[in-house]
């Protein structure tokens, strides 16, 4: 278990300094923060002094070594935007984004799952079919144009529910949190309906696949051989086999959740990361990008070092430290 | 003495209904099974033989039906059996074995749990006492250390040893017939005979009935009392092992035993039946092996009427006499 960490986390070291590389030389090639930055009547010997300020006057390898430099004593820089700790920042907007990709991942599981599970064990009555057709439509919408649509229907016609940010909050444990204060709660309502409809529908497919290469399956067979009840065969022989691919996707979903929620936040003006990076790629704010960058690669090392502890509980084959 | 399991004109068909005639897996098949006797269920793949069984445990995956015929267990006919009065009756009284131990068991779920959930299916007791009847099982079917292997999992037994276990969960309910799908198939020949030895205990012992389907015929000659041969979805001949083993009448009965590698002589062409077991939906008109058999005349056109001949039965207008073995 222990080395299996290890090397997960080594793994990762990797990945995020390929990943910091890419970004450096990426943003390089979009275009120079410095247009964007300084005022355009500013005379040269202010922006002369500007771009020292930033460190954008060294050439980008040397940009880059004190980056890592900074890095190492655990400081990703300041934003050039705010001139505030790009890090820190992130983390502001992190519980915002946090409670609507929770929020989200929650109704497409009470949806996705009992959905799939029923389209699965009944396929042939008429109201599977309308479920699976359902689903097509779920995810080939556009998410804008859903979100869109939610706000015409919801806030603009009826009247129900507010367009946008998040409403007020409730803190606990010094955070701010929507979902505690009832106001806050209608406020998250349509964005996170706008992000799980997706969801929803990959968890009710693959969960209805998932079910129909479980049943024929002679274990199956061989249950229900045995007499055991039919409650019994589905809730624990055909469960339990189902939730290795599930819960595979579920956990890998969750980090897209997170790291791709920009269109539901800029469409519904949430405060949360997503919409934080799109104005940071727009204002080519080079820190804050590679921070939330390298904040969402250590997500899914861990998410990925999650569902495969959650492997082991549900199938006993796997072993970590078997495969090394 | 009324015989345990009877099964007369059984038909069964995957698909079809409103008016369009389904494929018939298994067509106007009838035999019996009588306490303490085992009888060899033989036939090609495709020949209908495990659809048979399935059949009997009412386990037909949809869109297959029994569209008529009847099986009579112990007097009951198990079509006006409720659900849950067959799932009572299944694992209970009626157990099964399937071919390929490395899929019969469910390979997330600990052996204890698999068993301890067949005892608690039928009997209510205790999960302490089931868990001592599955270990007294596993002991019984030659497993070593029950107790241990009790909290393992499937994927930590060997081939051999997972059709024991699956073996010892049929016969957790001491059942009054046991139908065994192909249970050596997927086994090596030592453990073959070693699971052969099992059951011929078992059916002298405890006076069960065993339905052996198999394609085995060396199997079959070792362990059955009767024989029932399946072409195509029919009995294509009946009896007692012995007899219809040495003196078959159907030509493809004849042509399944000439074809055992040890009737033919070293250094000669191993013979074979000519062509293949004909696909469902294109059987030929009349007998269904005409295509394929050396005797066959412009009379075989007509389907031929099972033919009883003392305790033996065929169905063949033109029976083999010589004698082959």
């Amino acid at each position: 278990m222990v080395t299996s960490i290890i090397r997960r986390l080594m793994q990762a070291m990797f990945v995020i300094l390929a990943m910091t590389i890419i970004v450096f030389i990426g943003v390089s090639v979009i275009g120079n923060p410095v247009d964007i930055l300084i005022n355009p009547d500013a005379n040269q010997a202010e922006r002369a002094r500007v771009i020292a300020h930033y460190g954008l006057d060294q050439p980008l390898w040397m940009q880059y070594l004190l980056f890592l430099k900074g890095l190492l004593q655990g400081d990703f820089g300041n934003s050039f935007v705010y001139g505030r700790p790009a890090l820190g920042l992130i983390l502001e907007r992190l519980p915002a984004t946090l409670e609507l990709a929770v929020t989200a991942l929650g109704i497409a599981i009470i949806f996705g799952l009992p959905l799939g599970l029923y389209a699965g064990l009944y396929p042939n009555r008429i109201s599977s079919k309308l479920i699976m057709s359902g689903s097509i439509l779920g995810f080939s919408l556009p998410t804008f144009w859903v979100g869109l649509m939610l706000i015409m229907v919801f806030s603009v016609e009826l009247g129900w529910l507010p367009t946008n940010g998040r409403g007020p909050t409730a803190e606990v444990m010094g955070i701010q949190w929507s979902f505690l204060t009832g106001e806050g709660l209608r406020h998250l309502l349509l964005p996170a309906f706008n992000l799980a409809l997706f969801k929803t529908s990959l968890i009710m497919r693959l969960t209805r696949a998932g079910i129909q290469e479980v049943l024929p399956q002679d274990y199956v067979k061989f249950a229900r051989a045995k007499g055991l009840r039919e409650q019994r065969v589905i809730a624990v022989h055909v469960l339990k086999n189902l939730m290795i691919p599930v819960v595979t996707i579920i956990g890998l979903e969750f980090g897209s959740l997170i790291a791709f929620s920009v269109v539901t936040e800029s469409i519904f003006a949430w405060p949360g990361m997503g919409k934080l990076i799109i104005d940071s790629i727009n204002l080519l704010d080079r820190p804050v990008i590679v921070a939330y960058l390298m904040m969402m690669v250590l997500l899914f090392v861990v998410l990925n070092f999650i569902i495969d502890v959650c492997y082991t509980i549900l199938d006993p084959r796997v072993r970590l430290d078997a495969k090394a | 003495m009324t015989p345990l399991l009877q099964v007369s004109n059984l038909v069964t068909e995957f698909g079809g209904g409103k008016g369009r005639p389904g494929l018939k897996a298994v067509n106007d098949v009838s035999f019996s099974v009588e306490r303490g006797r085992v009888l060899g269920l033989v036939g090609e793949s495709g020949s209908g033989k495990s659809v048979t069984g399935f059949s009997i445990m009412r386990l037909l995956e949809h869109p297959g039906r029994i569209a008529s015929g009847q099986v009579i267990f112990d007097g009951t006919d198990i079509a006006r059996l409720s659900d849950e009065e067959m799932r009572r009756l299944r694992g209970k009284r009626i157990a099964m074995v399937f071919q390929d131990p490395m899929m019969t068991l469910n390979p997330v779920l600990t052996i204890a749990t698999q068993m301890v959930e067949a005892v608690r299916a039928h009997d209510d007791v205790s999960k302490e006492v089931a868990r001592q009847r599955s270990r007294d099982a596993l002991g019984l079917v030659g497993i070593p250390s029950p107790e241990e292997r009790l909290s393992a999992y499937p994927h930590q037994f060997s081939g051999g040893m997972r059709q024991r276990v699956a073996i010892a969960i049929a016969l957790l309910h001491k059942p009054d017939l046991i139908i065994a799908d192909e249970p050596t198939t997927a086994l090596d020949v030592t453990i073959q005979s070693q699971i052969i030895s099992e059951f011929q205990k078992l059916a002298e012992q405890s006076n069960t009935a065993v339905v052996w389907i198999t394609h085995d015929l060396a199997v079959v000659s070792r362990l059955a009392d009767d024989i029932a041969v399946m072409y195509a979805g029919r009995l294509v001949e009946t009896g007692p092992v012995s007899k219809v083993l040495s003196t078959p009448r159907h030509p493809y009965t004849a042509g399944l035993i000439g074809s055992v590698p040890s009737q033919n002589r070293r250094g000669e062409r191993l013979r074979q039946i000519g062509g293949m077991t004909p696909a469902i939906n294109r059987l030929p008109e009349g007998c269904s092996f005409r295509t394929r058999c050396d005797l066959a005349t412009d009379g075989c056109r007509a389907m031929p009427a099972l033919l009883a001949e003392a305790d033996r039965s065929f169905r063949c207008i033109h029976p083999v006499t010589r004698e082959i073995a």
